[in-house]
């Protein structure tokens, strides 16, 4: 709208600035922004609560901000236009169990102001992109819940969206299903729709992210590809994961000389060159601990949001 | 126990619903000082002689009745309207503004007492109202007592040489047993022996009959309903097919709440339909619903029970989309009221048992004190059951139904209003 928005990159097709949510004394969303261009998908990486269903629900228009301002296609979120221009599959499963697929599919379609023909094939290309062209007429609740998963998706579909928002789709699926979800997005990404995928899953960031921002407590602690993360964080470096068996207080006073952090049983550090490992397993021997396992690693994002947080993404 | 604890709802409802309920039936039938329901008495007095004037402070002075010699003025300012006559008696009858009419005839005074139907006396007429079997039947008791108490004299001009035989001289012991035998009759009525429960309320003295067993000759008049084949089915109709809308109302509107827990709501709310939108597209399906199943029951009363249906389709048409529409917008303002489908389903069945008990959906509101009854004028049931009464029962023209209509499309809107309102919790977060 803006002659901003219009500068900022031909083809952003979804912009957040400074976006702020707070619930009462806890701030959900704490001054996130972000683009998205069309074929791009962008991954949001974040732990139970980091702020990730809020953030997308302000782009849905769902959520009254407290201060910052989201655009689809150039239009105010919540704007019919933008509604129209937006597909959003929530994280719950939200979908009518007592009518078959196919109805359920047709009812998201009228809502979205389809009919006749149109509707029909939005209904069919669905189904189609779904693979549940087979359970079209199966009641909802009785799928399997990988399929109930991708009726979830599809139902978000029908109005070809350009701009599609995934809150956690592969949550509780199994890796069969998971494939099949992962299919579903790469088609439509590479259709050239600007998709933004939520996820605590490290490896489908990985797979299916152009780029990613980790998500915590509300803000985004760092942005970029896979490698430009790891590169921001770790450098050039490796991580070394030494196991031993000893007193814990042993250990921590032996790997807080040499820089490095433990967790249960295990020592970690971040090392330059490989040369590096020899002084540090000698000092151990002289401390007493017995060496049981030793792990030498190219850091990725697991351990990105380790350092970067201090926490496991997933407890 | 704990299934209990859990739903507070039911709990909430099993305490509350009977306290609730035994508190209004005892307020309708168990008023002190007897058991008869205050009957309204329009008296047209033609004959103006010592005799009727007497007759009618005997009625003037029972407390059950109360007796109108004009009608009410409609406002403080305005003249005194004038006194009833024999037309604008009947045509208030007509109209529902009382359930009897006692038209004293000119000439009463000359020959007050008849022993007997075929006694030549002159006979007194009553006007009634077929859809309320009570009040004639304690109106010509009453009169009986009026006529021995009242008019001694008359009774020793005309009936001395009868009074011995018949009625023995006129001691307190005497008049006290007159009251004893009228005071059964009046509880035997309002135990509900008569009218409440019985679909035909034939009774013996519907239609043109006399009631001359007594002092003073009283020929009955049924001007309104002496036509209807079974003459409270649309009564019924109505009033049970309004609480049964309502509870169908309420229960269709819940689907607002299925879709709020299974998140389809919010799904929805994130596609072109607004909450607005959304909102007034069930307020038209569920009053399609209930229109279609009012129809249904009015139907079903026609080929059932006689009931004259299709004579009456402007005034059905009119007065079930009306009622329709209200219950539809209550249904909605309930479910939007609640968080969960259990909540819904206590609430609701108290609000519309309570609302139905009081607005005259399962006892008629004109065999009930006058406090109740004005109370009743704040439920959905009783407008409804008015208007249909209008159409069916008075036959009424349409243009007669404009309070009704008024009233019930008032508080649809209102009730919509306030359930878009309270539907603003899902909107956003
Ligand atoms: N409607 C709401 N009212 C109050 N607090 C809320 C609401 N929605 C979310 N929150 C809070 O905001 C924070 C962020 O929640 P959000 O659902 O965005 O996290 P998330 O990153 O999606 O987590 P998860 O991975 O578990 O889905 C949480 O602490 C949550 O309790
Ligand atoms: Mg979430």
């Amino acid at each position: 709208m803006t002659a901003s928005t219009q500068m900022i990159e031909e083809g952003t097709a979804l912009e957040v600035d400074g976006l702020v949510k707070r619930f009462g004394d806890l701030t959900a969303v704490d001054g996130v922004s972000l683009t998205v261009r069309a074929g791009e998908c962008l991954g949001l990486l974040g732990p139970n609560g980091a702020g990730k269903s809020t953030l997308i629900r302000s782009m849905v228009g769902r959520v009254r901000q407290d201060s910052g301002r989201v655009t689809v296609m150039g239009k105010a979120a919540g704007s019919t236009e933008a509604r129209m221009a937006l597909g959003w599959v929530p994280q719950e499963l939200s979908i009518y169990p007592r009518i078959t697929c196919r109805e359920n599919l047709g009812s998201f379609g009228r809502y979205y102001g389809l009919k006749g023909q149109t509707l029909k094939d939005a209904i069919a290309w669905c189904l189609h992109w779904a693979a549940l062209e087979e359970k079209q007429d199966d009641v909802a609740k009785t799928l399997s819940g990988g399929m109930k998963r991708r009726l979830n998706m599809a139902a978000g579909m029908l109005h070809r969206p350009k701009v599609v928002l995934f809150d956690e789709p592969t949550v509780g699926v199994d890796p069969q299903s998971r494939n099949r979800i992962f299919e579903m997005i790469e088609a439509l990404r590479d259709a050239g729709t600007a998709i933004v995928y939520t996820t605590h899953y490290m490896e489908e960031a990985e797979r299916l992210c152009d780029r990613i921002a980790i998500i915590d407590h509300g803000k985004i602690i760092a942005e970029g590809t896979n490698e430009e993360l790891v590169e921001k964080t770790f450098g050039r470096r490796s991580q070394v994961l030494a196991r031993f068996d000893g007193e814990t207080a042993a250990i921590e006073a032996w790997a807080g000389r040499h820089g490095g952090r433990v967790k249960g049983e295990t020592a970690e550090f971040t090392i330059e060159q490989a040369g590096e490992i020899a002084p540090l397993l000698d000092d151990a021997t002289k401390a007493g601990l017995e060496l049981e396992d030793l792990t030498l690693r190219r850091p990725n994002l697991e351990s990105v949001f380790l350092h970067l947080t201090g926490r496991e993404l997933r407890d | 126990m704990i299934a209990l604890k859990r739903d507070r709802g039911a709990l909430v409802l099993s305490f509350v619903l009977p306290l609730a309920f035994f508190s209004i039936f005892a307020v309708i039938f168990g008023r002190q000082g007897g058991g008869t329901p205050t009957v309204k008495l329009i008296v047209v007095d033609q004959d103006q002689s010592q005799a009727s004037a007497a007759l009618v402070k005997g009625l003037q002075s029972e407390s059950s009745l109360v007796v109108m010699m004009k009608p009410e003025a409609k406002s403080k300012s305005a003249p005194a309207p004038a006194d009833y006559t024999a037309a604008t008696a009947e045509a208030a009858v007509k109209a529902g503004d009382a359930p009897v009419a006692l038209i004293i005839p000119a000439g009463f005074g000359q020959h007050p007492i008849a022993f007997g139907p075929d006694a030549g006396g002159s006979t007194l007429e009553l006007l009634n109202d077929q859809s309320d079997t009570i009040a004639p039947q304690i109106v010509v008791g009453l009169l009986q007592k009026a006529a021995i108490t009242s008019m001694p004299s008359a009774m020793a001009d005309e009936g001395m040489k009868y009074a011995d035989k018949y009625v023995g001289g006129f001691t307190p012991a005497q008049k006290a047993k007159v009251d004893e035998e009228l005071d059964a009759l009046r509880k035997a009525e309002a135990d509900g022996k008569t009218g409440a429960g019985s679909g035909d309320s034939g009774n013996g003295n519907s239609g043109n009959g006399s009631a001359g067993a007594g002092i003073v000759a009283v020929n009955v008049r049924a001007v309104v309903g002496e036509n209807k084949k079974s003459p409270m089915i649309s009564f019924y109709a109505a009033a049970i097919g309004v609480m049964f809308l309502m509870f169908t109302a309420s229960g269709s509107a819940g689907a607002l709440l299925d879709e709020a827990e299974s998140g389809t709501l919010e799904r929805v709310l994130s596609t072109r339909v607004t909450m607005t939108k959304l909102l007034a597209g069930k307020l038209v399906f569920n009053t399609g619903l209930a229109f279609v199943q009012l129809t249904a029951m009015f139907l079903w009363g026609w080929s059932a029970f006689k009931l004259d249906f299709f004579s009456h389709l402007p005034g059905f048409a009119v007065m079930g989309l009306c009622t329709a529409f209200a219950v539809a917008a209550f249904g909605m303002l309930l479910a939007s009221a609640c968080q969960t489908r259990a909540q819904l389903g206590a609430l609701s069945t108290l609000v519309i048992l309570i609302m139905s008990s009081v607005g005259g959906s399962m006892f008629p509101r004109f065999l009930m004190p006058e406090s109740m009854q004005k109370a009743g004028l704040l439920t959905i049931n009783a407008w409804a059951i008015d208007g249909f009464t209008k159409v069916f029962w008075r036959d009424l023209p349409v243009t007669d139904l404009w309070p009704q209509v008024a009233v019930l499309l008032g508080v649809g809107v209102v009730l919509f209003l306030i359930a878009r309102r309270v539907a603003r919790r899902w909107e956003f977060s």
